[in-house]
């Protein structure tokens, strides 16, 4: 019994085998409880990964072979299920047209077209109506004028004998027919579909219309002016006799060049990644914006690391008194929530009533917020105030674990202060501080949040082309494309550009990383 | 043995935690209600699977939530079924739903703005609503407001919209009928500034604006003869060129009574602390302008035609993949639709009704009253989908005139633009 693992021990040292037993118990049945629910919502792609997952957990936990993947499948799980399904899912997305307009599946466009199509007569009396059955057959009753009338979706309404009425001239009992009490109708969920679907038409002549009801009590004429071709899978207008097809674009065409409202998403190739390099009035901005996302990112994070390493080397000197406080105090930018910090700047910066004219410019009407230069200016200004704390307080940690007596070495052979700085404080710090400058960048690249508080991406381009402004940055300018605030939305292109973005992240990152590897050569 | 004895042992566990869990979600909801139909429908012969019950889901913002679940609870003891009141944030009901809805996830009512109205039907997620003869009872502006090519697809029950709003200790009670007698007011009254607008800092705002854009006789879109809007851009040629001027005039190189530098909170501060006579704000900016002596009353004319605001229209969607239409469709017309359901609403959160018998009620309050006499004047706010393009060009432009941008040039570049984009 010697060899045996923790994890199989029964009695003796606590029963390890018990502990696990019990935490595998747990993940069973939280996985067996989304199996389940899964199941009830017809969803079998996540039943299908659900049983799969929970399969290879207890395999893994359970089996002698799996050792390594014991430590490994946590993490590995989680990345599937968080990032690896997120990526896969924004690359579906940029491949197809989903957006305003082509957010349904075809048949969804079909059944839209067929509603807006369909219109009460104008002249058109309400009925008191009652659903009725025969069987399989359902149909409707109505009382017109004392007289009660029955019809099925193929027996136009005929008049009935013998029929009683009650309170609101509601047929109550048709001989021949079961007449369906209202409580049923309402609480019965597929009946409810085939009522609401149901047409009964008035007479033979279509011309006159069909009786529909939408609540079940009420019955009123409609008549429709699109037809349903499900094997040619057309549209036909009845007045105007123009045949609507569907083409690649998740649309339905008319022969007269006319077009449905409503469409449905289809996959559409790499459209939208052409379109972004090709599309004259996007590329130009796009362009531009990605520019200036650049020149933002490298900006905030060369200019707030000088800036908090200077602070840095100053209160690091020990014969500054009171460096604690101070240093305390420095950290505060950091300490607000970033939004916060970015509106009360937009408040500040406003040209007229803003302290920051007021105080420092005289209380001139200095646009900071409203010239496409100055707007960049103080996005970057108000950029670098947020985040110098953080590059403060990794600098400080870095030059306190510098080696004493490397530097004290270099002293004694006579090197200066700008020596010593430059030929050994800085590589060493850099060492340290280059991967953090690295995830820096990044979250610079995408830091929504300055730019969203701050100016929304404005002052808009001249003309305000592709509705983008001069401070949005990518991730900003995707936000605003996917119409997530309102207006168009084109969640196609927004994926599109989401996956530009995480290749261009990723690249520099790879390269990068193998840069400061160069770096620890001085160690 | 060992191993069998372990691996059923797991699989107890395994079962007794999920029996636990489980016991809690399983949706045990729809009983009461499967129960309740059952005993009403004891004497009729039933086809119908008892214990099937319907659920009714009806997705509302904060504000509304508890006028609906008066409605609903109503409505659950008269016909048995269940109704979900799930509340979510205004803004993001209208991407959700046009998301959720197609998937079959989505509710089957939401609470929405009319403007949403062209979005929803080019994602084929509405169903057409039937208010059947209530309709004369309606605001015909609210009904006009949810009406898409001829037909209407929400239940109205509350209208906004913006009105000239004035310090009646700094300018008196008489209500300017044109741009230049209200300056000439303002400024006689001493106060800082005559009138403030809110420009929605750089971003600019032409929704506020519209009023004094109308007066110009430039409308963002043309309207038919039956008032639905066509696509065909209104604003441009030589009416919208002179608003453009106007703005220009009156912006930050000229007289400088509008500025970008101008926000929502700004504007309020500016007029609640005295510092402006007048400004054009909606109801909801009331309580923001406590302790001012205010009088509300329909936009002076700048332009020399009428002056006629926005209205936006607030109401109920109806879902076109909903599982119980009838159910819905019964609640929607016979129970929010009626006053009573109307009055509810009304109470829990004040807004100007879209039904004019309660409108004739609330009319003693001289602030409703002032804001329903200018939605008189106003023209539904544009519902087709175009209009979500409209709003970033515009707005845009108006906010580089009102900053100094030559006006007649960026108008036209605007209106270029714009035409652009609503012909791709």
């Amino acid at each position: 019994m010697t060899g045996e693992s923790h994890s199989r021990r029964w009695g003796r040292m606590g029963g390890g085998f018990l502990v696990k037993l019990l935490l595998m118990g747990i993940v069973n049945a939280f996985g067996v409880s989304v199996i389940l629910s899964a199941w009830q919502a017809q969803s079998w792609a996540i039943l299908g990964v659900s049983v799969a997952l929970l399969a290879i957990a207890d395999w893994v936990y359970f089996s002698r072979r799996a050792l390594p993947l014991k430590y490994l499948l946590p993490g590995l799980v989680f990345l599937a299920i968080f990032q690896v399904f997120t990526l896969a899912y924004t690359g579906y997305v940029a491949f197809t047209n989903y957006g305003t307009g082509h957010a349904g599946s075809m048949q969804q466009a079909v059944d839209a077209a067929l509603i807006q199509a369909e219109k009460r007569l104008p002249d058109s009396p309400t009925y008191p109506l009652a659903v009725v059955r025969q069987g399989d057959e359902i149909g409707f009753a109505i009382t017109d004028d004392g007289e009660v009338r029955v019809g099925t979706a193929e027996e136009p309404l005929s008049a009935v004998e013998d029929a009683a009425v009650g309170d609101g001239d509601v047929p109550t009992a048709v001989p021949g027919w079961e007449v369906i009490p209202r409580a049923q109708l309402l609480t019965d969920t597929t009946l409810q579909q085939l009522v609401t679907s149901l047409r009964v038409p008035v007479s033979d002549d279509a011309e006159e219309g069909s009786i529909r009801t939408r609540e079940g009590s009420k019955g009123t004429i409609y008549s429709s002016s699109l037809e349903w071709d499900e094997t040619g899978q057309t549209l036909t207008n009845t007045e105007t006799g123009v045949v609507y097809s569907a083409n690649d674009r998740g649309e339905f065409v008319g022969d007269d060049g006319s077009r449905l409202p409503t469409g449905w998403y289809v996959n559409i190739g790499a459209d939208n990644f052409v379109r972004a390099v090709t599309d004259p009035s996007l590329a130009g901005p796009l362009l531009t914006v990605t520019l200036w996302t650049f020149v933002f990112a490298i900006a905030s994070v060369v200019v707030s690391f000088a800036v908090g390493l200077a602070f840095a080397l100053i209160y690091n000197d020990p014969r500054l008194r009171g460096r604690k406080v101070i240093r305390t105090l420095l950290i505060l930018p950091y300490a607000f929530p970033a939004f916060m910090s970015a509106l009360l700047w937009r408040g500040m910066l406003n040209a007229e009533f803003g302290v920051v004219n007021e105080l420092f410019f005289f209380g001139s009407t200095i646009g900071w917020l409203s010239d496409p230069v100055l707007a960049r200016l103080a996005v970057v200004f108000v950029n670098v105030w947020l985040s110098y704390p953080y590059w403060f307080l990794v600098s400080t940690g870095a030059l306190q674990a510098l080696p004493a007596d490397t530097l004290e070495a270099a002293t004694i052979d006579g090197a200066g202060r700008w020596r010593r700085f430059q030929a050994i404080t800085l590589p060493l710090l850099l060492v340290a501080t280059a991967p953090l400058a690295i995830s820096s960048f990044a979250f610079s690249f995408n830091n929504f949040t300055i730019i969203y508080m701050l100016t929304e991406g404005g002052p808009a381009f001249p003309g305000n082309q592709a509705r983008l402004g001069a401070t949005d940055i990518l991730i900003s300018a995707i936000y605003k494309i996917s119409g997530v605030s309102g207006g168009v939305a084109d969640y196609g292109l927004a994926s599109a550009l989401s996956i530009v973005v995480f290749i261009v992240i990723g690249v520099i990152s790879a390269l990068a990383f193998r840069q400061t590897r160069k770096l620890e050569e001085y160690q | 043995m060992r191993k069998l004895l372990q691996a059923s042992l797991a699989l107890g566990t395994a079962a007794l935690i999920a029996g636990c869990s489980g016991g809690g979600t399983s949706p045990a909801t729809s009983a009461p209600a499967a129960s309740e139909a059952a005993t009403s429908t004891a004497t009729s012969s039933s086809a119908a699977p008892a214990g099937e019950g319907a659920t009714l889901t009806i997705w509302t913002d904060a504000e509304r939530e508890e006028a609906i679940k008066g409605q609903a609870e109503r409505f659950e003891e008269a016909t048995g079924a269940d109704v979900e009141v799930v509340q979510k944030n205004f803004e993001d009901l209208r991407n959700d739903f046009i998301a959720q809805v197609p998937t079959g996830e989505g509710p089957d009512i939401t609470v929405g703005a009319h403007d949403w109205l062209g979005a929803l039907v080019t994602a084929g997620v509405v169903d057409t609503v039937d208010v059947g003869d209530m309709a004369a009872e309606f605001e015909p502006v609210a009904l006009e407001a949810m009406t898409y090519d001829g037909q209407l697809y929400a239940l109205p029950y509350s209208l906004e919209t913006v009105a000239l709003i004035q310090n009646v200790d700094l300018v008196g009670d008489t209500a300017p009928a044109t741009w230049d007698e209200m300056i000439q007011m303002g400024e006689a009254s001493g106060a800082e500034r005559p009138f403030v607008i809110n420009t929605g800092g750089e971003t600019g705002d032409g929704y506020t604006m519209y009023g004094f854009q109308t007066s110009f006789g430039a409308p963002v879109f043309v309207q038919d003869e039956s008032g639905s809007y066509t696509s065909e851009v209104g604003m441009g040629g030589e009416k919208g060129q002179a608003f453009a001027q106007w703005l220009y005039d009156n912006g930050m190189k000229g007289k400088g009574y509008l500025s970008t530098t101008v926000d929502y909170d700004i504007n309020n501060e500016l007029f609640a602390s005295g510092k402006a006579a007048f400004t054009v704000q909606g109801p909801w900016a009331i309580p923001a302008y406590e302790g001012v002596n205010v009088k509300v009353s329909p936009i002076p004319s700048a332009g020399g035609e009428p002056a006629g605001p926005f209205v936006g229209v607030q109401g109920f969607y109806l879902s076109s993949q909903s599982e119980n239409p009838l159910l819905a469709q019964d609640f929607l017309v016979n129970y929010l639709g009626t006053k009573e359901g109307q009055q509810s609403l009304y109470d829990a959160d004040p807004r100007l009704p879209a039904l004019t018998a309660i409108g004739e009620e609330v009319k003693s309050d001289p602030i409703i009253a002032g804001f329903l006499e200018s939605s008189k004047n106003g023209v539904p706010m544009p519902n087709i989908p175009e209009m979500g393009a409209v709003w970033d060009f515009w707005n845009a432009a108006e906010a580089q005139i009102i900053a100094g941008a030559e006006p007649v040039a960026t108008w036209d570049t605007m209106i270029t633009n714009l035409q652009a984009e609503l012909d791709k």
